[in-house]
């Protein structure tokens, strides 16, 4: 069991590793010059060469990468081109928006799912399953940002219950802070959700036609508490799996969302960094959520080692 | 992970009498049929030329004349509809192909040797995986510039990996059956086994992977050209189209009706025809339903 | 049930009369399209900056007023040397920066001085250019020195780049601005809003509102539900494209007034084939502007044949030049030997007028057998590839500086124009000072251009701003990019 944890960890720091140097060399190739960009179309030649060497653009590319490679390490992920702050500042004041969305929304998928799933499973074969697997079928081929399109004109617009964009900020209190989050996250958790319900009706009916459920029934255990006692507590490893990978989606998944709702999160603040070549919060975003990828597939990882022995044995 | 067993010999017959006898799989066809139809009739044929942009019919709402009203520019939605289903289906088809192209000969390749290269090449697969691929997609179309060649391409990087990791897990369940252990005994070698036998085999699998991948990447293309960064004008694309419905969707919400209904339905037909290929193959699954 | 519905009508009568008894509204949510980069007008060219803080939080010597008038602002008066190279400015007293410094003529030594050093920052150094130096009279006094007579001097004090900060706060009002204004800085939350207060030691007519917020919207589509929902109060720069959901809804204002921007199609000259004149007048032929102001700005720009706001003085229209005349166009390429068409390549910013411009410019071309790829760029890799690397066949863009006839003149400016008479009366225009004069330089130089056909000349950009009905003091114009909101107030 030690060698395989410490296999699997010394795998997730190569990757990260690995990852590292891809970000960095992909984002040096970036055509456009932030210096220029910062000083604006009248600014003359001598301007923007003092501003690059003072932004230290013109160091050598490994220098740079290990400066850069080396700060993240303790955290000190540089200082950003254009707000002229720490990054990790940015990130803080980004992450507190995008990390409670990702949040609500895999709650609200799950508060979803869960239910609908095993309803389904219960019903196999029934009206009731038919409906909710369609509708289920429908939900995942819903692109997120159309369903936010017309959440927005039915709930903002036309009744005017939440705000249509824009983040209150926490300090305005919690009631604002969530009410301008509520539609974002419903646009985000629909598609997860259906993908979550077949995947809790799949796993549930995989564990039913088991032996030993089997032979929980023909002893006359009636088939609601075969349900309840066996079946969805084996159910539960796929299924947190795969709320694990939708997590680390939903994370980076919210791009699109904060920008039709121009919520000021990690998505809208990368796109915007692009936009501006403010290519070292670029780095540092994309880096941060690399490394929680590689982190939420080391736990899922371990997770089903401790599950489920046989993996251990065959690595 | 459910594997399907080797494929038995049915007669081609009798798999079409299945094949229609599943509903997921006779509906699924026929939405897709009907977009591919719709896309190879554009190119010979569109109710109206989109590409003369007639201003003083801008935002006219569904009448006989234009059956899904027109745009800003006095385009045709139905057309333009038509010409986007070209896009969505060349950018997710040669997405898939990319991946598939260089993800099952990889994913072969690591079944067939194992060891150091094995592991190599998984870790690769885990490279990929880490990066956010929506987010990453948009870095990539960002930075090499919008268009629909780099939306393929980055949409194609993410779908390597996933069929690398679905051959190589079809590969290593087949390795040890005893059939393959007779191929080995009578002197064939790794190449001719994987041509002659495992890919047969894994076929359907990958099948139904690329079903899934294809439906992915029509979504990953819209969303990548709702913010800009897929096909260009004068190309229509649905993502385009929704992005350019939504300043106006108060006064002509049909511009953004209609496209998102057309992503809806194709991509709702592809996963229902992925399952019914699953469901008529796969006597597993079926066992379940 | 009609009882029901009039005792309900009464309730909601009363509620509402019952609202409109209380004080006046003072608080305003303001959408602005981009978010600055930092806060120090003096130290960054983006328009951002200055439609936060120009007026608001900063003040110079002289302002720009709501219809492009040189204003007193800081100084009370000022009087100039009959050689025109003197000025010397008595300045407000008792004016105090927010931090609770005083504000006197050392400031504006400092202020100018800084602006104009060797290596300051400040994006448009070119204004401080004529200054010879700057000596403090008294603390209420200030004199400057010119190297030269300039006309324009008083005007260019009135930009953003130009206004006064104070010796202990300049180094950090990137982060937290230090103004001498009717509003302070409260708060700026980083990719969502920045936050004005109300100044209480203001020396001149202090605001009305209370508390300003900026909020950054960055698109039109965003733009529309905000307003609708009531999010956001006002737009003054907003796109035209979204006025059709809001036009007719009583709820809202919707203004249109004028700016300095000539919305260009750029054309490389140097680029072949488009150093032949022909092929530039077959492209201005081709043009249907009407198609492209009704597509690109929603009907509301102005045309215009030639590089001059149609509000300026010397002003003539040239827009009948080059008729639309599609055959006329096919004509020109077939005598410049084109008649089987090429291709090229049209380079977008970001803004509406040149993503929707463009789409119909390309279609129109096509007409006449010139095939344009449409390659959108942001922001930086158009100030790289096409402003400075000048490596570009066609782009859309709109110059919004005002009286920027001069640009074509410079030798080393993106659209690679050089014509030597034009060049001459530019030269002239700089030397001359009598107004008529002036006036029928411009005029001649108008016309090389429309003659050259340098560009496609499209429309003067609109200024349409939108707001609720109740509000008022907001800009209608913008002779400058800012937001000048000392004045708005909520009416009931």
């Amino acid at each position: 069991m030690t060698a395989y944890l410490l296999k699997r960890l010394v795998i997730a720091a190569i990757t990260l590793v690995l990852a590292s140097m891809v970000v960095f060399a992909v984002l040096e190739i970036v055509p456009g010059d932030p210096a220029r960009l910062m000083l604006g179309m009248n600014a003359s030649a001598e301007q923007v060469e003092l501003l690059r060497s003072q932004l230290g653009l013109n160091d050598p590319l490994a220098l740079r990468y290990l400066h850069w490679a080396g700060g993240l390490l303790h955290l000190d992920f540089g200082r950003s081109y254009t707000y002229s702050v720490p990054v990790l500042d940015l990130v803080r004041e980004r992450g507190v928006v995008s990390l409670p969305l990702a949040l609500i929304a895999l709650a609200l998928s799950t508060v979803i799912a869960i239910p609908v799933g095993l309803y389904s499973a219960s019903r196999r074969g029934h009206a009731g399953d038919a409906v909710a697997m369609g509708a289920a079928q429908v939900g995942v081929a819903v692109p997120n940002f159309w369903f936010a399109l017309l959440l927005i004109y039915c709930f903002a617009v036309w009744l005017r219950w939440v705000p249509a964009g824009g983040f209150a900020g926490w300090g305005a209190g919690i009631w604002p802070a969530l009410k301008s989050l509520i539609l974002p996250a419903i646009a985000l958790a629909l598609p997860q959700a259906a993908i979550l319900a077949r995947v809790t009706r799949q796993a549930l009916l995989e564990v039913l036609s088991e032996d030993y459920i089997r032979t929980a029934r023909a002893k006359g255990m009636p088939y609601r508490a075969v349900l309840w006692r066996h079946a969805l507590r084996n159910a539960l490893i796929p299924v947190l799996t795969i709320m694990g990978l939708q997590f680390a989606f939903l994370l980076a998944g919210t791009v699109i969302i904060e920008n039709v709702f121009y919520l000021p999160g990690l998505g809208r603040l990368v796109i915007q960094a692009i936009a501006q070549r403010d290519l070292i919060v670029v780095e540092s975003v994309v880096m941060l959520l690399v490394a929680a990828v590689i982190a939420i597939n080391l736990i899922v990882d371990l997770s089903y080692a401790v599950v489920d022995p046989r993996l251990r044995s065959r690595e | 992970m459910t594997l399907h067993t080797d494929v038995p010999e049915e007669r081609l017959t009798d798999l079409i009498g299945k094949a229609l006898a599943n509903r997921s799989f006779f509906v699924g066809l026929l939405i897709a049929l009907a977009v591919a139809g719709a896309a190879l009739l554009s190119f010979v044929w569109t109710p109206y030329d989109v590409a003369r942009l007639v201003i003083s019919d801008k935002q006219q709402a569904p009448s006989w004349a234009h059956w899904f009203g027109t745009d800003h520019f006095g385009r045709d939605i139905l057309s333009m509809i038509m010409l986007g289903a070209r896009n969505s289906i060349a950018v997710a088809l040669v997405a898939v192909g990319i991946g598939m192209g260089i993800g099952v000969p990889l994913g072969c390749l690591a079944a067939a040797r194992g060891g150091l290269l094995d592991e190599a090449l998984m870790r690769l697969n885990d490279l990929v995986f880490a990066f956010p691929a929506l987010l990453s997609a948009i870095m990539i179309t960002a930075i090499f510039g919008p268009g629909a060649v780099n939306a393929i391409i980055a949409i194609g990087i993410f779908n390597v990996p996933v069929f690398a990791r679905v051959a190589r897990a079809g590969a290593l369940s087949i390795w040890p059956r005893e059939f393959i252990l007779a191929a080995r005994a009578a002197g064939k070698g790794q190449t001719a086994i994987t041509l002659e036998h495992i890919l047969p085999n894994i076929a359907t699998l990958l099948m139904v992977q690329g079903t899934i991948q294809f439906a992915l990447g029509i979504l990953a293309e819209a969303g990548l050209s709702y913010i800009g960064l897929g096909a260009q004008p004068p190309m229509p694309s649905w993502g385009r189209m929704l992005f350019e419905a939504q300043t106006r969707m108060a006064v002509a919400p049909w511009m953004a009706i209609f496209p998102g209904m057309a992503i809806v339905v194709t991509v709702l037909g592809l996963n229902l025809l992925g399952d019914g290929i699953a469901d008529i193959i796969d006597p597993k699954a079926r066992r379940q339903r | 049930m009609t009882l029901w519905k009039s005792v309900l009508a009464a309730a909601v009568l009363a509620l509402a009369s019952g609202s409109a008894a209380l004080a006046a509204r003072t608080d305003l949510v303001l959408g602005i399209p981009l978010e600055p980069p930092h806060l120090d007008p003096t130290a960054g060219a983006a328009a951002a900056i200055d439609e936060v803080l120009y007026a608001n939080v900063f003040e110079g010597l002289t302002r720009i007023g709501p219809n492009g008038e040189v204003l007193p602002d800081l100084a009370e008066s000022w009087t100039i040397s009959d050689d025109g190279k003197v000025y010397t400015f008595k300045l407000h007293t008792g004016v105090k920066f927010h931090d609770g410094t005083d504000f006197d003529a050392n400031d504006v030594k400092f202020s100018l001085d800084r602006a104009r050093a060797p290596d300051s920052v400040n994006a448009q150094k070119g204004l401080f250019a004529a200054i010879d130096s700057v000596d403090v009279v008294d603390p209420a006094t200030v004199k400057v020195t010119l190297k030269n007579p300039q006309g324009s001097f008083l005007y260019n004090l009135g930009w953003g780049d130009a206004v006064i900060v104070a010796p202990e706060s300049a180094d950090t009002n990137k982060e937290k601005p230090i103004g001498t204004g009717p509003f302070k800085f409260q708060n700026w939350a980083k990719g969502s809003s920045i936050t004005l207060v109300k100044s209480d030691n203001y020396w001149g007519q202090p605001a009305y509102l209370d508390k300003a917020e900026f909020r950054i919207v960055p698109d039109a589509a965003a733009a529309v539900p905000a307003l609708l929902s009531g999010d956001v109060q006002a737009f003054p720069f907003f796109q035209p494209d979204g006025v059709a959901q809001i036009e007719g809804d009583p709820r809202f204002k919707v203004v249109v007034g004028s700016t300095e921007g000539e919305t260009l199609l750029s054309i490389n000259n140097k680029k072949p084939p488009f150093d032949q004149l022909k092929v530039r007048q077959a492209i201005s032929y081709a043009l249907d502007r009407k198609a492209i102001i009704d597509g690109a700005s929603n009907g509301l720009g102005v045309p215009i044949g030639s590089h001059q706001s149609p509000a300026s003085k010397a002003y003539i229209d040239l827009t009948g030049e080059y008729p639309h005349d599609v055959a006329k166009a096919k004509e020109l390429l077939k005598e410049a030997g084109l008649e089987n068409g090429f291709k090229a390549t049209l380079k977008l910013p970001p803004p509406s007028y040149a993503r929707l411009g463009g789409e119909i410019i390309a279609s129109e071309l096509r007409e006449v057998g010139i095939d344009l790829e449409i390659i959108p760029v942001e922001w930086a890799q158009w100030l790289d590839q096409v402003f400075t690397k000048k490596d570009y066949d066609l782009t859309i863009v709109s110059h919004t500086e005002p009286n920027d006839i001069a640009i074509y003149s410079r030798p080393d400016y993106y659209f690679n124009y050089q014509n030597p008479k034009f060049n001459e009366v530019i030269k002239e225009l700089d030397v001359t000072s009598d107004e008529a004069k002036r006036i029928e330089l411009l005029k001649q130089a108008q016309k090389i251009l429309a003659d050259d056909a340098v560009v496609g000349f499209l429309f003067e950009l609109p200024k349409v701003g939108v707001w609720d009905a109740k509000l008022s003091g907001l800009w209608e114009n913008a002779p400058i990019q800012a937001n000048d909101i000392t004045k708005v107030k909520w009416n009931d």
